[in-house]
């Protein structure tokens, strides 16, 4: 597993959707001179639609920064992201802010909801920032999905902490983004509660039709998404179709070993 | 731990800054005040010891030269006879005899140069013969002047006007105007011309003539031979002294003059520092908001500290220690800018035609530590309950791996004993306003607003919620932002409330102020123009008396129907000097309109006098009752009251015919002419009347318009000088406010990068920040015009109890400016915050710690 990892396996076998976000030469350098690191080294990938995608590695594979790139979070150095057919290395800062705000969800790891704000109002957060009324139907069916329909007028405060990741999802799903992104989205949670999450948003790519793209470290997490892709170095060494945790497991360690050794 | 302390210092140089710029710019205006008072007091200091520098003994009329119109039949002034013999003193070398007075000079505009009291006219004292020269006189061009129509000025004048020898000059006494000719132009060490004023020299016999009587001097000043000490010659010159009239010894001339410019020094320098002190207190709330947020931030490494070792005490030192260096470092730089504000003080003084006499800045050792020691105390104070707490903190905090949230701790206490002050100033201060007299309501009055104020500040975290609520329909209008940033701004009740305090107290006293000095301006302005019914009013510019030439001239022109002078002449009744006012009995009763309780103004004539009620009342007098009088020149007589009226701050005591009163008065002039003409008060009347009096400078022609206007003025002069000293404490408040949004920005900055990557454009979040600033401003901005109107209408009762007049006006249109002033201050503030929130790393601030 040396060579350079490029594109969609061909052999795969690939569902009837078409891509969601593409990513072709994607290359992020952070420094300069000695201090210069390669985040991401010439990576082409491409999410499909309706498909639930984990990005896995060690620390420091560039993982979080592909995720950080292709959500319009981070600029890139080279090469092009895109968001269905838009390049968001070609928008400014303000039509970027637009597009996140309309085509895109997130799911953080440490939650991220605002204290002043009860669970629902949170919920309906990304669509009181573009200005818009909630399909009332829709929200009922997220809010319904999470699980969260008697905790909407609580704060964050009073909810614990797998409450607060559902309510994050639900944020995710309120304004029927194109594409979702999870940084570790259960990376703080206890495993009954990940567990939970983790159905939820299985749940939403089966029968909502929602793209999810997740990184994570956990092979378990993983283990829930349609495909996994590793990276290692800033380069994709791996791609994996209907994972299990051992499965996952058992490539993490190898990769493990080969940061370890080179 | 004070290594510690001193890396803390300047890890958090940024948070610091305000702090810093808050204590600094208290202290400029300490130690800015204490140099410019002490600069100016030695520079007068030192021009009135050079002015005393020829003076070994002076004789002078008891009481000092100003008292010449003093008692009644005592009238004592130095004649040439007084002079002659001292001169024949065995210790006496030089001798002088002078007199001076009002001399209004018109500049070649025809306008009054310099301010109207600081026009003086003297003598140049060419000794026995007129042969010889005046030493406090030297002329640089021309010569003295020697006969009537000759006059010289003094340089400075000459310069600024533009006079030069040979060119005419026209001036004014004491109403009708004067043309006399410019002989010499001289320099002089005069405390007046050195402070701007304007001196015009005549020869002896014309000032005597002018100012005194021929013959007559104000003072005579000696000079001692040599070897002859001021105690000899004052000995000597006791034999030579007539009645009424003493010897003083330069020395205590001196150190006399230099006490009263001491006092007035004081006096001036007092009022800034409590404008000074207003700015530091207002700073307190910063630097104790940015030391609670320190430590806040700190609880891990403080509780690491602790868990190492460091004792409680340790901890709460090595706070200390940190807002004593930045203590240190502000007041130093304070000190340093105050020292420069107190120079350009003074130059900006000259520039505004208020010249000062030149001197070397003055910063003694007392300014120096007393604006250190300000800035240093203050500053460690503010700290010491965020010190308090830091130690309090347990050392398990450092174990714990959840991010340290602000504890919120119960407001109940704190609101109790807001509630409990905020109720007893309320009610002491309403008490207060019922009181009667000034005197007996200043105290309670004084007392009740500091503990109400005192009580707000205590309650302002308990009102910040449903006040701030209030805002929401106006917040709903800017969307998202405006939610966040209402809910924002009560995120930490405690710290909106110390930053919107700060501001409350400037407009507090701002708003308070404008309340009562509208209310009073209104007050008089309604005396004034009431109780007149008279078109115009004739005066000297500066208020000295007028010469009864002006009220002849009047009487000849044709348009005018009724005109009645004001004199002023002291007179005994029973023990006390009271000053009688002569007027025209005849036409008075159309000129003025006074409310008579008995009695009235008809056939005020002979022995008839009206009263005002308060003398009557003092004296037992009613209509009909007859006392005994001693005039000005001593002649005694008896009065009638023939009338008793209410009196008011323009008309009050007792008013008698002229025919009366005139044959008694020393020199018969007038305080102002009324008059009333045919066609009532217009532009045409008004340049008629001042064509009739020669269009002199000295002469002011107001109508009740001009009159209004004058007032206005003066109230108008009063507040600006207070919001100019107010305007410190209100720059202090907007540091305030940044350094709360810097610190809410920063502790946010994670909710701030989620919003963003959730789509919130920069845009937003800088509006978010600005909408948060503009709440707390407005917060701030509402307590403080609302307690200032209290203070003002609770103020006002008192006031009106011996201003009958008096009513509130509350000034909406400037209630409205001061509202929009606190908006501004909020978005001045959040200027600097909402760029840095707007540019704020997304990446950084949603990464996962």
């Amino acid at each position: 597993m040396t060579t350079t990892y490029t594109g969609v396996d061909a052999t795969a076998p690939a569902p009837a959707g078409v891509a969601a976000a593409r990513a072709t030469d994607l290359t992020k350098v952070y420094g300069q001179g000695e201090t210069k690191v390669v985040a991401l080294d010439h990576v082409s990938v491409e999410f499909r639609k309706a498909e639930f995608t984990a990005i896995m590695g060690p620390s420091g594979s560039g993982k979080s920064t592909l995720m950080h790139c292709m959500a319009g979070l981070d600029t890139v150095s080279g090469g092009s992201a895109l968001i269905g057919g838009t390049d968001l290395t070609k928008l400014k800062d303000k039509k970027l802010t637009q597009l996140r705000r309309d085509r895109i969800g997130f799911i953080f790891q440490a939650y991220n909801l605002l204290p002043t704000l009860n669970a629902l109002e949170n919920i309906t957060l990304p669509l009181d920032i573009a200005g818009q009324k909630p399909d009332k139907a829709w929200l009922d069916r997220v809010i319904e999905t999470v699980g969260l329909s008697g905790r909407l007028k609580h704060r964050p405060s009073e909810l614990s902490g797998g409450q607060q990741q559902r309510v994050a999802v639900a944020r995710a799903l309120a304004s029927r983004p194109e594409i979702i992104f999870g940084d570790e989205p259960t990376g703080n949670l206890d495993s009954r509660s990940g567990a939970e999450v983790l159905g939820f948003l299985r749940n939403s790519v089966r029968e909502l039709g929602q793209t999810i793209v997740m990184v994570t470290h956990d092979p378990v997490a993983a283990s829930y998404a349609d495909r996994v892709i590793f990276l290692a170095d800033g380069r994709i060494v791996d791609d994996m179709f209907g994972p299990t945790a051992e499965s996952v497991l058992e490539r993490m360690k190898s990769l493990d070993s080969r940061v370890r050794t080179s | 731990m004070l290594r510690t302390a001193l890396r803390n210092v300047f890890a958090h140089k940024a948070r610091l800054l305000m702090t810093v710029l808050a204590v600094l710019l208290g202290v400029a205006f300490v130690s800015g005040t204490l140099v410019f008072t002490s600069t100016i007091s030695d520079a007068y200091q030192k021009s009135s010891e050079k002015g005393f520098s020829n003076v070994d003994l002076a004789l002078e009329p008891s009481g000092g030269k100003e008292s010449g119109r003093g008692a009644p039949g005592k009238q004592t002034r130095l004649s040439q006879a007084t002079l002659d013999k001292a001169r024949d003193l065995p210790g006496a070398s030089t001798v002088t005899g002078s007199v001076s007075g009002f001399a209004a000079l018109a500049g070649k505009d025809g306008k009054l140069v310099g301010e109207g009291w600081q026009s003086t006219g003297a003598n140049y004292y060419a000794g026995p013969g007129e042969k010889g020269k005046d030493a406090r006189y030297p002329m640089s061009e021309g010569r003295a002047p020697q006969r009537g129509g000759e006059i010289a000025l003094d340089q400075k004048t000459a310069e600024r006007t533009g006079y030069k020898v040979g060119d005419t000059a026209r001036l004014s006494i004491d109403g009708p105007v004067r043309k006399d000719r410019v002989v010499g132009v001289f320099t002089t060490d005069d405390g007046n011309v050195a402070a701007g004023g304007t001196l015009v020299l005549f020869d002896t016999s014309t000032a005597q003539r002018l100012f005194s009587a021929p013959g007559q001097y104000d003072q005579v000043t000696l000079e001692a031979a040599a070897g002859t000490s001021q105690a000899e010659l004052k000995s000597q010159a006791q034999k030579i002294l007539p009645d009424g009239a003493e010897a003083v010894t330069g020395k205590k001339l001196a150190s006399e003059q230099s006490k009263a410019i001491e006092k007035s020094m004081s006096g001036m320098q007092t009022g800034m520092l409590v404008f000074a002190g207003i700015s530091l207190f207002v700073g307190i709330f910063i630097i104790a908001n940015t030391f609670t947020m320190l430590v806040t931030q700190r609880t891990k490494e403080l509780a690491l500290l602790r868990a190492v070792g460091a004792s409680r005490r340790q901890v709460t030192r090595s706070v200390l220690i940190e807002a004593l260096v930045v203590g240190t470092v502000a007041a130093v730089a304070g000190l340093a800018a105050g020292v420069g504000i107190g120079a350009a003080l003074r130059s900006l003084m000259g520039e505004i035609g208020a010249t000062v006499p030149d001197g070397p800045l003055v910063v003694d050792s007392s300014a120096v530590v007393t604006s250190l020691v300000t800035g240093i105390v203050v500053t460690v104070l503010a700290a010491w309950l965020p010190a308090r707490r830091a130690a309090k903190i347990p050392p398990v905090a450092a174990m714990s791996s959840v991010h340290a949230t602000a504890t919120v701790r119960s407001l109940v206490v704190r609101n109790s004993i807001g509630a409990l002050f905020a109720a007893a100033g309320t009610a002491l201060v309403l008490y207060a306003a019922t009181l009667d007299s000034a005197g007996e309501g200043d105290l309670p009055m004084g007392l009740g607003a500091a503990v109400l104020l005192i009580g707000m500040f205590v309650l302002t975290p308990l009102l910040s919620r449903p006040v701030i609520a209030a805002a929401a329909p106006l917040m709903r209008v800017f969307g998202v932002s405006g939610k966040l940033a209402r809910q924002n701004s009560v995120r930490n009740p405690r710290r909106t409330a110390a930053t919107a305090s700060a501001l409350m107290i400037g407009l507090t006293l701002i708003t308070g102020m404008t309340v009562i000095a509208g209310s009073v301006q209104e007050a008089i302005d309604k005396m004034a123009t009431q109780s007149f019914k008279a078109d115009y009013t004739i005066s000297m510019a500066n208020f000295t008396p007028l010469a009864p030439q002006v009220e002849k001239k009047l009487e000849r022109d044709g348009q005018i129907t009724a005109s009645s002078p004001m004199r002023n002449s002291p007179a005994r009744v029973g023990k006390e000097v009271e000053y009688m006012t002569g007027v025209n009995g005849e036409t008075i009763g159309e000129l003025t309109d006074l409310d008579f309780t008995s009695g009235s103004f008809d056939g005020l004539t002979g022995d008839k006098v009206v009263v005002d009620k308060k003398t009557a009342d003092s004296r037992k007098w009613k209509v009909g009752s007859a006392f005994p009088v001693v005039y000005e020149d001593g002649k005694k007589g008896t009065l009638t009251v023939s009338g008793v009226y209410k009196g008011n701050e323009m008309l009050q005591g007792m008013l008698l015919d002229t025919g009366t009163l005139d044959p008694h008065m020393e020199r018969i002039t007038s305080m102002q002419v009324m008059v009333k003409t045919a066609d009532g008060a217009s532009e045409s009347a008004k340049s008629s009347l001042e064509k009739a009096l020669g269009n002199n400078p000295a002469i002011l022609v107001q109508d009740r318009e001009d009159l209004s206007e004058s007032i206005a003025e003066i109230f108008t002069l009063m507040l600006n000088m207070l919001y100019g000293l107010l305007a410190m404490a209100v720059i202090v408040a907007v540091l305030g406010v940044v350094n709360t949004l810097a610190m809410s920005v920063f502790e946010r900055s994670q909710e701030i990068g989620m919003l963003r990557a959730i789509g919130l454009e920069r845009r937003g979040v800088k509006r978010m920040v600005r909408l948060e600033s503009l709440v707390i401003s407005l917060f701030g901005g509402v307590l403080g015009i609302g307690l200032g109107v209290f203070f003002g209408w609770s103020a006002g009762e008192l006031i009106a109890s011996s201003l009958p007049q008096y009513s509130l006006v509350v000034p909406w249109e400037r209630i409205g400016l001061f509202l929009a002033l606190a908006a501004a201050v909020g978005m001045l503030a959040a200027l600097w915050p909402a760029r840095r929130a707007a540019k704020l790393n997304m990446l950084a601030a949603i990464k996962s710690e």
